[in-house]
């Protein structure tokens, strides 16, 4: 009998999520919102149990499949704590466009649960599966709204690339396994230390495979093209969730398998992220410029984050994998609240995805003015905002492992990137509203987003806590 | 060579030549019945390699359940194969160059008896008779790979979901009687009284 204990925060929430599933049917449409308000309770009880059986040591379990350490129970609660938002933000969204359903949440918990596996897993095996679990039910999600022509367009594209992707990490994976003789990532670690020469190529071929497939997941530049389309098509409620959470688990993804596993490898991968990491700061920040439409614009600047969070992996070093984690973090609580903004301008029949809807937001909002303001200054990484540490330690990371040239090209494209984030503080402030319809939202989304917003700002004021977690998380 | 190699070479011949007809035939119809073809061949292939369990499984389940209802499927639907074929030779160059190129660098790494041949490789001992690799794959599935095996499941179950949500489409409202509320039904609710004056008064 294996020791469930570990493992308890997943079974709870799978539990609930099946709970929720059941429960809905005998809601009312008016009463909605029990569905919203059970999910939300799902995710702070869940939260309550990583933290409570939360072990300083790393607990195995299932004979070795299933993992629970520091670094995995630090990014459940960022997990946690970015879909609970993303289910407030989404709330008054999904209303107006009457897409308010129970299905949602209990997709969205599923999603949360298929991030729990990736983030603990210690297997290929139960990689593949978490992976699996988490964009299938994102796949669902993109679609969810199912009179728009856009996102069933989204959900297509997401659905045949990711198969593509699933494929080509599977096939990687086979290699791996097949020369190493094993799917545990420990013991990927002792047979690839221990190969001998004839078989490194095979083991190569392998790893080029498995990074295509994580790096389509994460939407590293070549293998970005789905990213603009599917964030532009998705209903902005699910692009927001997108976003932010998964690239937390695609981050422990990475970490599993690339260190974890074929950490002795780390030249031949260093190279190949280094290549990535460069295109994806140059495609991403170079682009989102040409974008009119914000939705496509926030998803480029997504592929330059990226490429940042690349280069704290591929510095190697301890500093440089918490300071990548501390990236991944810090851009998911970026990313809510710049797709929050989104949300909070559009109303029923007004998507607000036109940079041209933010003109003149100080004369309507001044509040949110300011709160957008310190979202798009973190993003640009201009200090004291937390955007700003992020950048700063994935930088001092990369340039402590001796690659100093990659951390100027780095800074040179984060200014070129910092050109279209003051352009909308600049359409806040300086230009006239075209449009001067009073922003209608709920209390509770209102107050969310103002917290995300100073959150950033006070967090970049006193950024050591943050900081000193992921460092101690990775150790 | 031995009648193991015989059978061999005669399967996987059937099942590269079936699954190129997969992709190659014009009626949908009998791409899927050359898929059962390649199904039933690669069911041989794996009880040459002993496992005959997960063999008969592949044939109960993808050959006896999921390719039927595939056929339904394909039968059912009107599938214009104009559409489909449409851009087919434009990408076809294309498409064949990637395929040759990626064949062509897996068989330079992975090909040929260095990596994954019989001295890299050895063949494992063949099992007695009366070993039963049923009850093998039972006792491991449920104890040691229990976790992937429940994840699989609730794979599943978000499948089933998402399908559901994507395609149920509810009835607005239903058009029933309610016989209760006709039953309660007083004449005040449907008979309104007018109070009006006669119209020949001044008569």
């Amino acid at each position: 009998m294996p020791d469930l204990m570990p493992a308890l925060p997943e079974i709870f929430l799978l539990t609930m999520a099946c709970i929720i599933l059941l429960a809905d049917l005998f809601i009312s449409d008016k009463n909605r919102v029990f569905t919203y308000l059970l999910s939300l309770a799902t995710l702070a009880v869940t939260a309550a149990l990583t933290v409570t059986l939360h072990t300083p040591e790393p607990v195995y379990t299932f004979d070795g499949l299933f993992v629970s350490d520091s670094m995995g129970d630090v990014l459940k609660v960022f997990v946690y704590l970015v879909t609970a938002v993303a289910f407030i933000y989404s709330r008054d969204y999904l209303l107006t466009r009457k897409i308010f359903q129970g299905e949602y949440f209990v997709l969205g918990l599923f999603a949360v649960l298929g991030m729990m596996v990736l983030i603990s897993a210690h297997n290929m095996l139960t990689i593949y599966l978490g992976l699996e679990l988490l964009s299938l039910a994102l796949y669902a999600m993109v679609a969810f709204q199912r009179d728009s022509s856009d996102a069933t367009e989204a959900a297509m594209k997401y659905f045949v690339l990711g198969a593509l992707a699933s494929g080509m990490l599977l096939y990687g994976m086979s290699l791996i396994y097949g020369i190493t003789g094993t799917l545990d990532i420990s013991a990927v670690h002792t047979a690839v230390a221990g190969l001998e020469n004839s078989k490194q190529l095979v083991l190569g071929l392998g790893l080029v495979l498995v990074i295509v497939g994580m790096a389509f997941k994460l939407g590293a530049v070549p293998f970005h093209m789905w990213v603009p389309d599917v964030y532009h098509g998705a209903p902005t409620a699910v692009t927001l969730f997108i976003s932010t959470a998964p690239k937390l688990a695609a981050f422990a993804m990475v970490m599993r398998l690339l260190v974890e596993g074929l950490g002795d490898l780390h030249d031949q991968w260093q190279d190949i992220l280094i290549i990535m990491a460069v295109l994806s700061m140059a495609v991403g920040n170079v682009i989102a410029i040409a974008q009119a439409n914000i939705k496509r614009m926030l998803a480029y600047s997504t592929i330059s984050h990226v490429g940042f969070l690349l280069l704290g992996i591929l510095a190697g070093t301890q500093a440089g994998y918490s300071a990548s984690m501390f990236y991944a973090i810090v851009y998911a609580l970026m990313g809510m609240g710049g797709f929050g903004m989104i949300i909070l301008l559009s109303r029923a029949g007004f998507e607000a995805d036109q940079l041209s809807d933010f003109k003149g937001l100080n004369e309507r909002s001044p509040w949110f003015a300011f709160i957008m303001m310190i979202l798009m200054f973190s993003m640009a990484g201009v200090p004291p905002t937390l955007g700003f540490y992020a950048k700063f330690s994935v930088l001092q990371a990369v340039v402590g492992s001796g690659l100093t040239w990659l951390a100027v090209v780095a800074v040179v494209f984060s200014i070129i990137g910092a050109f279209y984030y003051l352009r909308i503080i600049k359409l806040m402030y300086f230009d006239k509203a075209e449009d001067m319809q009073p922003l209608e939202t709920t209390t509770d989304m209102k107050v969310v987003l103002s917290a995300n917003g100073l959150g950033i700002l006070l967090l970049g004021l006193a950024p050591g806590g943050l900081l000193a977690l992921c460092t101690a998380a990775i150790g | 060579m031995g009648v193991e190699s015989i059978t061999f070479y005669i399967l996987s011949s059937i099942l590269v030549g079936s699954a190129v007809l997969v992709v190659s035939l014009r009626n949908p119809v009998f791409c899927a019945l050359a898929l059962v073809l390649a199904f039933f061949t690669s069911a041989g292939i794996w009880i040459l390699l002993e496992a005959e369990f997960l063999a008969l499984t592949l044939i109960l389940v993808y050959v006896g359940a999921v390719m039927v209802l595939f056929l339904f499927v394909v039968m059912m639907l009107d599938i214009n194969l104009a559409v489909l074929r449409e851009g087919f030779t434009r990408y076809l160059p294309f498409g064949l160059g990637v395929a040759i190129v990626l064949v062509a660098q897996l068989a330079l790494i992975v090909g040929g008896p260095e990596q994954f041949g019989l001295e890299a490789m050895p063949k494992p001992e063949p099992h007695a008779a009366d070993y039963s690799n049923t009850k093998e794959i039972g006792r491991v599935l449920y104890t040691v790979y229990l976790y992937p095996f429940e994840l699989a499941a609730v794979i599943l179950v978000v499948a089933i979901i998402a399908a559901i949500t994507l395609t149920l489409r509810r009835r607005r409202k239903k058009q029933v009687m309610s016989v209760d509320d006709q039953v309660k039904v007083r004449r005040n609710d449907r008979v309104r009284l007018v109070k009006m004056a006669s119209g020949n008064k001044d008569k």
